[in-house]
């Protein structure tokens, strides 16, 4: 095992499993882009991570077998313990929520995951700072203690900033945008302190770890600050972005640490994340700049401009059992009001009532519906409602005309005709689900309270819509019973 | 009030100003309508058919003694003369290039109302004369020139051979030209057509012609219609023209602008180009014509047999079908005009439409009228919205700094070791490898995407283990709680990846 360990050829072994694991991962992300091929992505990337853990272990085993003169390793045993020991943990914790986590709370979860990432992009780069090992004069030290440095900056803005995402996603914190005065110079400014910390720190070798500190604290601020100005309703976006941090963060690690994998891994993420983000600012008409900067959110500040839009209609589930029952196609909208409500099951129970009936039943899914890119999607199958008949917005938006009855459930600003009509919408541009156009539309609602963005729906007033309230939940219960009896 | 419906004093005219349909509906109105005798006789409309529906008829005295006066044509000098001092008077004025018969009205103290000066906004086109017969002209252009084409349009294969279809090319695709567009389709032509406004491209491509395009940049119109070209852009498409009109069979222009001589498309050493037996139809002739050899009113040979029509009574000579469509539109002004139905005429200066057409109020000189900003572009019509539309960025400039960028990184590379270089090659491959593989993923998948990146970028593992064996006491507890964290993002993420993706199916 010793000769094995210390063997001239191990080094290459371990990078021939890198290179492997990193093929392993892009074909994880390729294989995620389609049904058919998500499961073998999943399986793609999970075997990639073996590989790569095994050769990394291998090589942290070979560095504390190697002659080791000036005591820098600890021996085999001790560190495959430690080793062991934290994974283990760490493995338990992850799948035990992984199991347990509701699909409702899928974006707190995925928000929480980052924050982790970042943590470990802030500890990996000043246990590389700590490293006697790392080298600190020439050039080569220059871009060390740099890459130093910007790992422990994006680290620490992922980690704050996943945490506020995650604490606004839970509600434990209030989802309306911060908006501090000056906030936008406040970021600047932070960036600009951690630039002059960066020339101290890289002039002070003897107390470089003071800047370092300092910079750590700003950055932890900066995250915090950049998330919390943002409204809960675009947390979507939020959330895809921080995606792409903590990918930046583990690239930069990998830098630290000269290692290819971490690089590719971590680039990967980080663009992956980034593209998402820009895919969905463009479905909601934002500018991705303004969304990397913060506080794109609070722009959508509420319009003071009232106006009369006319009276709502009502109607009761057992009419809106009828209409269905009479309908040739059904298209149901869902928005964050499903989720919260936990309607997707009793939705898809309907949708499985009226598929039997012969009833064309579709969803059409706004690109930013939910608190997660796809979080719908993810309901939906939960509930077994087959993929193949949820379609997105560009998909359905022409349809919709043909349609006889659109169930919107929980959605109002993806559904809003203001963001057509009304220059003046703070949501003005933004591409919306165009439901009006069916011949008749129910909109599940708890009240005529307005939505994330404070807008009013001239949809709920207009002609062939009609106001079903209460619990979304309740509300489709009903009438499936209805449609049981008919 | 009432309204007199006088005969068209001009030689030649067939229209009327109303028809036994029309003239009922402005009795509808309120109005006592006075047809002169024999006034539509030539459109179709004999007496007795305005008998029929009711209507007076009455002498010439009778109807230019009436309150308000409607005919086609603008009233001559002499007929202004017989008008009553309180008169209204409508009727077709092109009033901006009319100067005298402006003058004339002002001076008989009438107020005078222009039905071509309808601003071309969309309430107003239920009243757009010029848009009326610009249609029907258009439609009777193919006829003309099918009339003087010694071919069919429609290409055939027949037991004595074949016959080619005609190819039709129409310049300007205004009202006339896509109605021209239209027919010529509709009888089988091969068509084809040019605009300067490229933003009509759709509209022709919709008629089921193919649009010309000539590589140059076009301002978007702000007020409806085409503006004359600058010398610049008419030298880029003058050869465009050139090379259209020679492979032409039928050219049909409608190249006019508002108030100006209409722009000449089509010279004369292009017209010796085309082939014997062709045929132009100038519908610019009224203005000068967009041909050379144009001349209004008459039917040219030029020396290689090519038929030049320069007729500008196209309209009229579908006398009915206008006198129909005229008379619906004045209604339609009526009816704006007459908001109460009780047969009194009220103008309302704070209307465009109103103030638009109004030349001349009780005497007083009205033209021209402020102008009117129209939504032939959707941007301008957005007046709540206080911010001016970006101007497009410049293409280059994404170019200058792509070359800046290269540069300023050619510099810092000349200085940099080479690990650092070898791993900033594998950065770059990989960032753009994640921009390619996930620009296609399907909506659906996003969150188990998400989670499944973030699982992956639980990587960061790796850092942590390599440092977990230090003997640095800080060190090692750091890494341990950096491997802990990572670990629970790396199964965590999995796990619920897979229990996601567990969950979609397909039916």
């Amino acid at each position: 095992m010793s000769d094995f360990l210390t063997s001239d050829q191990l080094p290459g072994l371990v990078q021939g499993g890198y290179i492997i694991a990193a093929v392993l991962f892009i074909g994880a992300l390729a294989g995620l882009s389609k049904h058919e091929t998500a499961k073998r992505g999943n399986l793609a990337g999970m075997a990639g991570m073996g590989i790569a853990l095994v050769a990394t272990v291998l090589l942290a085993a070979r560095q504390a077998e190697l002659p080791d003169p000036l005591d820098h390793w600890r021996g085999l045993g001790s560190t495959l313990a430690l080793i062991v020991v934290a994974m283990a943990i760490g493995a338990a914790i992850g799948a035990w929520r992984a199991r347990t986590v509701e699909m409702t709370g899928m974006p707190e979860l995925v928000a929480i995951l980052h924050s982790f990432v970042g943590i470990a992009a802030v500890l990996v780069g000043i246990n590389s700072f700590l490293d006697p090992e790392a080298p600190t004069t020439g050039s080569l030290g220059a871009i060390h203690e740099v890459e130093v440095f910007i790992g422990v900056f994006i680290g620490a803005v992922t980690f704050t900033g996943s945490i506020v995402a995650n604490l606004k996603l839970s509600a434990k914190m209030k989802s309306t945008p911060l908006a501090l005065p000056g906030r936008h110079l406040l970021n600047a400014g932070i960036l600009v302190l951690s630039v002059a910390l960066l020339v101290w720190f890289m002039n002070d070798h003897d107390n470089g770890i003071v800047p370092l500190l300092l910079m750590l604290a700003l950055a932890l601020l900066l995250g915090f600050h950049l998330v919390a100005a943002i409204g809960g309703g675009d947390m979507p976006v939020v959330v895809s972005m921080l995606n792409s941090y903590s990918g930046w963060a583990a690239a930069a690690a990998g830098f630290l640490l000269d290692n290819d994998l971490l690089i590719i891994t971590g680039s990967l993420v980080g663009s992956s994340g980034a593209i998402l983000s820009y895919i969905m600012c463009k479905a909601m008409n934002r500018s991705f700049i303004s969304v990397i900067a913060g506080g794109f959110g609070s722009d959508g500040a509420v319009s003071g401009e009232t106006r009369d839009y006319g009276e709502h209609r009502e109607i009761q589930a057992a009419e809106a059992a009828e209409l269905l029952a009479g309908a040739s196609s059904v298209v149901i909208t869902p928005g964050y009001g499903m989720a919260v409500a936990q309607a997707q099951y009793p939705v898809a129970e309907l949708t499985a009532k009226l598929r039997a009936r012969g009833i064309d039943v579709r969803f059409g899914i706004h690109p930013v519906a939910g608190r997660l890119p796809g979080h719908m999607n993810v309901l939906l199958a939960e509930a077994k409602v087959p993929y193949d008949i949820v379609l997105e917005m560009d998909e359905i938006n022409d349809d919709l005309a043909s349609v006889d009855v659109v169930l919107v459930i929980g959605a109002n600003d993806t559904v809003n005709p203001a963001a057509l009509d009304e220059p003046g919408s703070p949501i003005a541009g933004m591409p919306v689900l165009e439901v009006w156009k069916a011949h008749d539309v129910i909109v599940f609602k708890r009240s005529m309270a307005t939505g994330y963005a404070g807008v009013q729906n001239p949809l709920f007033f207009k002609d062939n819509s009609r106001m079903l309230f209460g619990d979304a939940k309740e509300r489709v219960e009903d009438i499936v019973r209805a449609l049981s009896t008919t | 009030m009432r309204i007199g419906i006088p005969r068209e004093s001009k030689s030649g005219e067939t229209l009327v100003a109303a028809t036994a349909i029309t003239a009922a509906q402005l009795t509808a109105l309120g109005y006592e309508v006075v047809v002169e005798s024999g006034a539509g006789t030539l459109a179709d409309q004999p007496d007795s058919a305005f008998e029929a529906a009711g209507i007076a008829l009455g002498s010439a005295r009778d109807a230019w003694s009436c309150d308000v006066i409607v005919k086609v044509n603008a009233p001559t000098p002499a007929e202004i003369a017989t008008l009553r001092p309180s008169a209204t008077v409508v009727s077709l004025m092109a009033p901006a290039r009319s100067p005298e018969l402006v003058e004339q009205l002002t001076a008989a103290g009438v107020t005078a109302l222009a039905m071509d000066a309808v601003p071309r906004i969309s309430r107003a086109q239920s009243l757009d004369v010029l848009s009326s017969m610009a249609n029907v002209a258009g439609y009777r252009a193919v006829i003309e020139a099918a009339h003087a084409f010694g071919r069919q349009f429609t290409g055939q294969v027949t037991a004595a051979g074949k016959v080619p279809p005609a190819r039709v090319f129409v310049v300007g695709a205004g009202v006339a030209g896509l109605a021209a567009i239209g027919a010529a389709g509709s009888m089988g032509a091969i068509v084809r057509a040019f605009d300067v406004r490229p933003e009509v491209a759709e509209q022709v491509e919709s008629m089921g012609a193919q649009f010309v395009t000539v590589d140059m940049e076009q301002e978007v119109s702000s007020d409806g219609y085409a503006k004359e070209m600058t010398a610049e852009q008419e030298a880029a498409t003058a050869a465009m023209y050139d090379e259209e009109v020679r492979a032409a069979d039928i050219v049909i222009t409608t190249a006019l602008i508002p108030g100006r001589p209409a722009p000449v498309l089509v010279r004369a050493d292009t017209v010796a180009g085309m082939r014997s037996g062709s045929v132009i139809v100038d519908m610019a002739a009224v203005n000068g014509g967009n041909c050379e050899l144009t001349r209004a009113d008459e039917r040219v040979l030029s020396d290689n047999l090519v038929t030049i029509l320069g007729y500008t009574d196209l309209a009229s000579r579908l006398a009915a079908q206008t006198s129909q469509l005229y008379g619906t539109n004045v209604v339609n002004l009526f009816k704006l005009l007459t908001p109460d139905k009780d047969g009194q005429l009220t103008l309302d200066f704070d209307d465009v439409v109103q103030r638009g057409i109004t030349v001349v109020h009780d005497g007083s000189l009205m033209w021209p009228p402020p102008p009117v900003q129209v939504s032939a572009a959707p941007v301008a019509a957005a007046p709540e919205e206080p911010v001016a539309p970006k101007p497009p960025p410049d293409p280059r400039r994404k170019t200058y700094a792509a070359a800046l960028a290269a540069v300023t990184f050619l510099g810092l590379a000349a200085y940099a070791p080479a690990v650092f270089l070898n791993h900033f090659t594998v950065f770059a491959l990989a960032v753009f490898v994640g921009y390619y593989v996930i620009s296609n993923v399907a909506h659906a998948l996003h969150t188990p995407l998400m989670s499944e990146t973030n699982a992956i970028s639980g990587i960061i593992l790796v850092g942590g283990i390599l440092q977990v064996g230090s003997t640095n006491p800080a060190i090692a507890i750091l890494a341990t709680v950096a491997v802990l964290v990572a670990s629970i993002n790396i199964f965590g993420g999995f796990l619920v990846t897979l229990r996601m993706l567990e969950m979609f199916r397909k039916d």
